[in-house]
């Protein structure tokens, strides 16, 4: 079976004359949760870009659930990101106007393919199930303010989830949850993976995390370019 | 349709600026279609001062001279026509009524005007609107006169009151008066809001009685006046008149019979076509419409400005949403069409709003300003030009919008999914 994400040889630079990653590989398999540490200025953010398509790498090939986004048109990229990928960032996931509900069900609104892949189920029924199993189901019509930052973070998993996309990408999701509600977020968020096989990256700092994960990568051993942070 | 519909939450989250910037984009709408709406108005009521006549007919002068004196009371006429020459086109085949008019004296800065029982019958305005009394009857006898509304109004008389006419045309008491033969109220007009409110009607007969022992255009001297219990309408000859409106049986002929008046043989006479008289006359003191319009349409840039301001300054606490837009699939095009349609929308509800606006203050003022002004402010559609107004909006709006929109288009480039704010 392919692996989820392949890199070679990638390198890339906010401008072309100074390159500031450069991985020559990273293969992580269908399935997994990936743990990716490292400290600031590792390249973290950098390297979710790319595979999220949001940014291209200068060189090389960056291989995400068999597409090569490097050759792929931005538009597509951006097709691509709504179809297969679900984003959860550390905070404020969730737009001001729309209700939890409508959160949920944006990437399914906004992308044809989402929907298709939901098949029968109605996009709500399904919200509906993801919030039962995340223990968000009484607060689906309530507005996004007034959730406390866990409830929110719940949130924003259950968005990712629907639809089921292969691949979870969270930048530190827990960095703004307290440590009792960290551990009840990656047990849910683990469930929830698990349930729907979906390939897991999962970004964060706190090396404390590393064990419930299936493996783990430092960032600045397989970035060249990683700056020594390190006094 | 999501966008659309994200476009319209994300405005109404953010109640305030939003409701502002429509109102502001509401007023300058407001104020252009309103000014618009007035311009035209004004026009209309204008240009139907009078109507029907197809043809004013006075002493050769100048044809503005003719139709200021004839149709608006304002300036004098140079000559008279004679009653015979009169008397002849009122008879001529092609003709179907007559009014005319003796003009030349006042009554405390109002014009008295000598006509016939044909101008209330006749006259009309506003297309097919005629004169209504409000009171009384039609002058008949020598010494009756009928009070324009505003007259009547302002001078306060009733019906049966006593009225002394001043010769020559003064403002307030005049240097000659007519006091020998005072004129009593027998008819009172409607409103038309046209400048019949402004005169009083008498007779021909009574206009030439009130000269009658007159010579040579001073008063009689003493022992050679004629009392007025001396005069009686049959032995009075009507020797002039100062001008007069024509009507033609078919007007078809309006032209030719202009023709041959213009070209009569026993008085030299001039002829003017009532709504092109007009229409002249309008762009004679159209500088003001344009100046009027400058500033509506500075007003109207200034609005879309403030819209501007408003989608500008809320960008940048819009950062995260565009990220999270981003990072479910939406490309930066379509943040680009998010924030248009934005702008497109506001300027949309900002116009519908400013119409809505005009449209019931016209409602509700529309009779105020009949009264006090006498001017009557029709409820007409939309024209061609308040079409091209409101289009010229909305696609301003969307122009103006594509400034904050490739600003977001570019941040979302630059931030990425990152919240780096």
């Amino acid at each position: 079976m392919e692996a989820a994400v392949a890199l070679h040889d990638v390198r890339f630079g906010y401008t072309p004359s100074r390159m500031i990653l450069a991985i020559p590989t990273l293969t992580i398999a269908r399935g997994e949760t990936c743990f990716v540490f490292g400290p600031s200025g590792s390249g973290k953010t950098t390297l979710l870009g790319l595979l999220a398509g949001i940014l291209r790498a200068n060189a090389g090939q960056v291989i995400v659930l068999g597409h090569e986004l490097t050759s792929m048109s931005n538009a597509a990229r951006d097709a691509f990101r709504g179809a297969h990928i679900g984003y959860i960032f550390q905070m404020f996931n969730l737009i001001p106007y729309l209700n939890v509900l409508e959160n949920i069900l944006l990437p399914c609104q906004v992308n044809a393919s989402q929907r298709q892949r939901l098949g029968t189920t109605s996009m709500h029924e399904a919200a509906q199930h993801l919030a039962q199993r995340l223990g968000i189901a009484d607060l689906l019509i309530a507005n996004v303010l007034t959730l406390s930052v866990g409830q929110q973070q719940r949130v924003a998993v259950a968005r990712a989830l629907l639809g089921a996309p292969e691949l979870i990408i969270a930048d530190e999701p827990t960095s703004a949850l307290d440590a009792d509600h960290r551990a009840q977020f990656l047990t849910l968020l683990f469930e929830s993976c698990t349930h729907t096989g979906t390939t897991l990256i999962f970004v964060s700092h706190d090396r404390a995390l590393m064990p419930h994960f299936d493996r783990s990568v430092g960032l600045a051993d397989i970035n060249l370019l990683a700056r020594p942070s390190r006094l | 349709m999501i966008l659309l519909s994200l476009a319209w939450k994300s405005l109404k989250n953010r109640k305030l600026t939003t409701s502002l910037t429509l109102f502001s984009i509401a007023l300058s709408v407001g104020l252009l279609i309103g000014v618009e709406h007035v311009r035209r108005g004004v026009r209309e009521h204008f240009s139907h001062t009078i109507s029907q006549t197809d043809l004013i007919v006075g002493a050769r002068g100048g044809t503005l001279q003719l139709l200021l004196y004839a149709v608006f009371g304002m300036g004098t006429a140079t000559n008279n026509i004679s009653y015979a020459t009169y008397d002849k086109l009122r008879q001529h085949p092609a003709v179907k009524w007559t009014i005319p008019y003796s003009l030349g004296d006042s009554h405390r800065g109002f014009r008295v005007i000598g006509t016939t029982e044909d101008f209330y019958k006749e006259y009309r305005y506003r297309q097919d609107r005629q004169l209504v009394f409000a009171a009384g009857k039609p002058a008949s006898e020598v010494f009756d006169v009928v009070l324009g509304h505003t007259v009547a109004q302002q001078l306060g008389y009733t019906l049966g009151d006593a009225i002394v006419v001043a010769h020559g045309v003064t403002s307030g008491r005049g240097i000659i008066q007519h006091d020998d033969k005072p004129f009593r109220v027998v008819g009172i007009l409607r409103q038309t809001a046209t400048p019949v409110d402004r005169a009083l009607y008498i007779t021909l007969e009574g206009m030439e009685a009130m000269h009658i022992d007159w010579q040579a255009g001073a008063p009689p001297r003493p022992g050679e006046a004629i009392s007025a219990a001396q005069i009686r309408k049959e032995t009075i000859q009507v020797q002039q008149i100062t001008a007069f409106l024509l009507r033609t049986k078919s007007r078809m002929e309006t032209l030719r019979l202009q023709r041959e008046i213009n070209t009569f043989a026993d008085e030299p006479l001039m002829t003017i076509i009532p709504g092109v008289a007009l229409s002249e006359l309008w762009r004679t003191v159209g500088y003001a419409e344009d100046a009027l319009k400058v500033v509506t349409i500075f007003v109207m840039v200034v609005g879309l400005l403030g819209m501007l301001m408003a989608l500008y300054t809320s960008l940048h606490e819009r950062r995260r949403e565009m990220a999270i837009l981003r990072a479910v699939g939406v490309g930066p095009w379509k943040i680009l069409s998010l924030l248009i349609l934005e702008s497109g929308l506001l300027s949309m509800l900002g116009s519908l709003g400013g119409v809505v606006l005009v449209y019931s203050l016209l409602l509700i003022f529309q009779p105020i300003i009949e009264k006090a002004f006498g001017l009557y402010l029709p409820l007409m559609t939309l024209s061609g030009v308040e079409y091209v107004y409101l289009a010229l909006t909305i696609l301003g709006g969307c122009a103006i919008g594509l400034i904050p929109a490739l600003k977001a288009y570019r941040n979302t480039l630059a931030d990425g999914l990152s919240m780096r704010l």
